[in-house]
């Protein structure tokens, strides 16, 4: 059995080391007069796109026969299979449309979201009896298609945003830009930080009252903020800055606070450096590059990853969900946070596509629009999560 | 009415903005759909005339066209989302741990933000009247939107001809004029190889294809309505049971909200936890985990059928119909009810055995007696001619600022007042006996109460379900799934082409995808002289 585990993990390495190299390829692609599928440079990298994506599906199928269930049961397997399913999406819009620029954009959000997965615990868990059931791969793969084709409906919006949004003076539009960009990075802080810390084994212990009894509480990094009215255990030489504020409660919420503010400040270095390097707002670096790329079709992408995406995700996040909820809970609609949130992507993209085929809303208000779905999508897999638990808590 | 006479021949009715037959703008009606002079025409709803655009007289228009607006639509969206999101910013009431308070629960956990919450009500914001009246009004708003639309929009598509007016050609995105001579029944056999339906009239024709896509967004909506009107009869009692009974281990009990037809009967319940020696796999999770992982929870029942004519008083006469394991995610199903494993209690006393002895030798033993926890009698008689009283019963003891209490009826924790009367003797000795205690008030009793030996059962709590809503649901949902997927997955597209004189013109129109269209049009002009139609429309940059 562990040498499955292991395999199955190796296999995840390669998949993730195929994508990077990949999107070195796509990124060769841009700036050249050839857009279409037919520059040598992207041909390789959507083979190796292909090549990543199956090697992806080998950790898949051998991390299932491992555990005997499918493996999107917890938080690491849901989230790795999100960035597999993000892949498989850009595949499928790749042969409608041959757009390399769609590659370079989403390829690396894949990365993000497998490299963030990989921070939370990977070893196989067991299902609870509420998760025994068909319905748990039924629902959650669809679930998850759905939302990671949303997602590449995120990144054509992206592009479109870099390349047409006016540069040359600021803006709310420039600001809100470079925003998510700095949302991207301080992702990218949080899965450096948690690396690094976590090569060094670092841990600082605290002690702190939790609903009238004391209870300790790990760190795994340094503490900026430590917990209301904590006291330190450890020899710890770094103190806390300050105290998390008192109505962030539970056994993890100080230590979940203190990472999420690791995250953003480790973010804002990546951040502050890339601009010193540029000299310029990170999106009017990028700007020059995308000049070869058509805004219709960019705009038409977004949109049709919404089209082809909307409707997997209302049969696998809402209907499925009821169907299984029905049968675990006996009631198909409980009003859990996760719930509700799925409701709210549903409502937002519906808003979406009313705003686009009856008001016209093209072009940029558009663009903007899948951005602003994808971070709801992010909030349900990550805040909801991390910090609303419900009955979705295990993932 | 007044109906317009278009210079084709066709009669449209009135509020029309383009001819429905030839596509002729109709004079005067422009601004309906904004169209500017020389710019490209709006194509949404064909420049059909709907009723929201039309009339704007009484009461009844004004209410039409006020949900028949489609920002008026985004707006209850955005509304009901926002709404939404507040609801998840502390848990709903049916979260909160069970017996705590939630006009304290909020305030004490969440402070003055927690305290403004449950004011507001937010904590039932789910049920609150203000939401469910926003879910309404999104209902209506589907109801009277789809039908302004659709009827003009179908009567449109229906009366569409091939030979349109120049005006129409020349505002559409696509268009391209031509000069020469071109290959018509080339491109004729192209578009039918793309499968387009090809309609012809004089030098006029019209390439269609996917046009049911237009319909896409009215099935859905139908399809959204009936799951509302669905949810909506889970207020009607007979569509609706949600019920619940505890049922403990060997207990027959009557199954509540099924008036007293059926039975049911705990054989056993059984919890089981992941055991990392069968688990290999699970190995290093489990380490990780401090208590025990269940792995499953599961009622042996037998489900029964009064079959004797009710009686009061009368002893029920069962008939098992079902015998059945119910576990989470497998509930047991009779008679359009379903039994669900929701809920147990571990190890609820059943019996306690008591022995009387003398203080300070338990050599001296007076008798024994044994409590029947769901049935104590008041009074014991010991071999030896004493007697036990039972003053007080706590089934589930607990302190309440000093004073004895029970927290229940269900003896989970029980406890005791004994009156112990010695043989021969009138005056009591009060003795407090449970669990790991017993309580000589006085300190000069003579004898004392021993725990002897006691039993325990498990008790599993199953959730009574009937829902005939469901079907509407199940419905409402598969329509709802037709529509999108016939409106997303498919485009409406068309192609026109007229020849005149030594012109030709060709114009194209989807209501999405223009690249896909654009890639069709390359196709079937291909070799056939046919200049490319230009998009009119492109964005700069």
């Amino acid at each position: 059995m562990g040498d499955l585990v292991t395999i199955s993990s190796n296999l995840l390495y390669a998949a993730f080391i195929i994508y990077l190299v990949a999107t070195f390829f796509f990124g060769a692609t841009v700036g050249t007069k050839k857009q279409d599928g037919k520059s040598k440079a992207g041909t390789i990298g959507i083979t190796l796109t292909i090549i990543g994506f199956l090697t992806q599906v080998g950790y898949f199928i051998t991390r299932w026969i491992a555990s005997q269930h499918a493996p999107v049961s917890n938080l690491f397997e849901f989230t790795t299979f999100f960035g597999m399913m993000m892949v498989f999406a850009f595949i499928i819009i790749y042969f409608i449309y041959r757009l390399n620029v769609i590659g370079l954009f989403t390829l690396p959000v894949a990365l993000l979201i497998i490299a963030y997965a990989s921070m939370f615990p990977r070893e196989i868990s067991p299902l609870v009896p509420s998760l025994k059931s068909h319905w748990l791969y039924i629902h959650v793969t669809t679930a998850a298609i759905g939302e990671a084709i949303l997602a590449v409906s995120f990144a054509a919006g992206l592009i479109f945003l870099i390349r047409q949004i006016d540069q040359t003076k600021k803006s709310k539009h420039t600001f809100w830009l470079e925003f998510v960009i700095y949302a991207i990075f301080s992702t990218l802080g949080f899965v450096l930080i948690t690396t690094a810390f976590g090569a060094m084994d670092y841990e600082t212990k605290f002690e702190a009252p939790l609903d009238g009894q004391v209870v300790t509480m790990d760190y795994h990094l340094p503490a900026i903020a430590g917990p209301h009215d904590g006291e330190s255990v450890s020899e710890s030489t770094i103190g806390p800055l300050f105290e998390t504020p008192e109505w962030m409660r539970g056994q993890e919420a100080s230590s979940k606070f203190n990472t999420l503010l690791w995250s953003l400040l480790t973010g804002l270095v990546i951040y502050g450096i890339v601009r010193l390097i540029l000299r310029k707002r990170v999106a009017a670096a990028i700007q020059p590059k995308l000049q070869k790329v058509s805004p219709d079709l960019i705009d038409e992408v977004s949109y049709r990853a919404v089209s082809i995406g909307f409707p997997v995700f209302t049969l696998g996040a809402l209907i499925f969900a009821m169907i299984w909820a029905q049968e675990a809970w006996n009631r198909f609609w409980g009003w859990d946070p996760k719930e509700v949130w799925a409701l709210i992507t549903w409502l937002f993209y519906a808003y979406f596509l009313h705003l686009r085929l009856s008001r016209g809303w093209h072009g940029t208000k558009s663009a903007w629009l899948a951005v602003g779905g994808f971070a709801i999508i992010m909030f349900n897999l990550i805040a909801v999560n991390l910090v609303i638990a419900g009955l979705h808590s295990y993932a | 009415m007044n109906r317009i006479k278009c210079e084709c021949g066709h009669v449209n009715p009135e509020g029309t903005v383009l001819c429905e037959a030839c596509g002729k703008p109709v004079e005067g009606n422009q601004h309906i759909d904004g169209n500017e002079k020389d710019k490209l025409l709006n194509m949404r709803y064909e420049g059909s005339a709907r009723r929201s655009k039309t009339y704007n007289r009484n009461l009844v228009d004004k209410t039409w066209n006020f949900f028949s607006s489609v920002k008026v639509g985004v707006w209850l969206i955005v509304i009901t989302l926002i709404a939404s999101s507040l609801g998840t910013i502390f848990p709903q009431e049916m979260y909160i741990p069970p017996g705590a308070d939630p006009a304290t629960h909020y305030e004490e956990q969440y402070g003055l933000a927690g305290q403004i919450y449950y004011q507001l009500g937010f904590h039932n914001l789910y049920s609150s009247l203000w939401y469910m009246l926003l879910i309404a009004l999104i209902g209506v708003s589907l109801v009277i939107c789809s039908i302004d639309r659709v009827v003009p929009l179908h009567r449109a598509l229906k009366k569409q001809k091939p030979k349109r007016h120049h005006t129409f050609l020349k505002r559409q995105r696509l268009f391209s004029q031509t000069e020469g001579d071109v290959d018509i029944e080339k491109f004729i056999s192209r578009l039918k190889k793309q499968r387009y339906r090809v309609t012809r009239q004089d030098d006029s024709i019209l390439a269609e294809k996917g046009r049911f896509s237009r319909w896409g967004p009215y099935v859905n909506h139908i399809g959204l309505i009936i799951f509302l009107l669905g949810a909506l009869l889970r207020f009607i009692p007979a569509m609706y049971v949600d019920d619940f009974v505890w049922v403990r281990e060997g207990e027959t009990v009557v199954i509540p909200s099924t008036h007293g037809e059926y039975y049911v009967k705990n054989k056993n319940f059984i919890l089981e936890t992941y055991n990392e020696k069968e688990n290999e796999r699970f190995q290093a999770a489990l380490q990780q985990e401090a208590a025990p992982v269940p792995s499953n929870y599961q009622t042996n029942a037998v489900i029964y059928k009064r079959t004797d004519p009710r009686v009061v008083g009368a002893e029920p006469e069962l008939e098992p119909i079902n015998e059945a394991e119910i576990r989470v995610n497998e509930p047991a199903k009779f008679n359009g009810f379903a039994l669900y494993q929701s809920s147990f209690q571990q190890n609820e006393f059943t019996k306690m055995s008591f022995k009387l002895h003398e203080t300070g030798n338990e050599e001296k033993v007076l008798g024994e007696f044994t409590i029947d926890l769901t049935s104590p009698k008041t009074e014991y008689e010991l071999d030896s001619g004493a007697r036990v009283v039972i003053d007080q019963y706590y089934p589930e003891y607990y302190l309440d600022n000093g004073e004895p209490r029970s927290k229940s009826k269900y003896p989970k924790n029980p406890a005791f007042v004994f009156y112990v009367y010695p043989p021969g003797e009138e005056k009591p000795e009060i003795s407090f006996a449970g669990i790991g205690m017993n309580i000589d008030a006085t300190g000069e009793n003579d004898y004392k109460l021993n725990l002897a030996g006691f039993d325990t059962r498990d008790v599993t709590g199953l959730t009574v379900k009937k829902d005939y809503t469901l079907p509407f649901l199940g419905i409402g949902g598969l329509i709802f799934m037709i529509g999108v997927i016939q409106g997303m997955y498919w485009n409406h597209r068309r192609i026109w082409l007229q020849k005149s004189k030594d012109k030709v013109w060709i114009a194209g129109h989807t209501n999405k995808n223009w690249y896909g269209i654009k890639r069709d049009i390359e196709k079937v002009i291909e070799g056939t002289g046919i200049e490319m139609p230009e998009d009119q429309q492109q964005l700069k940059g």
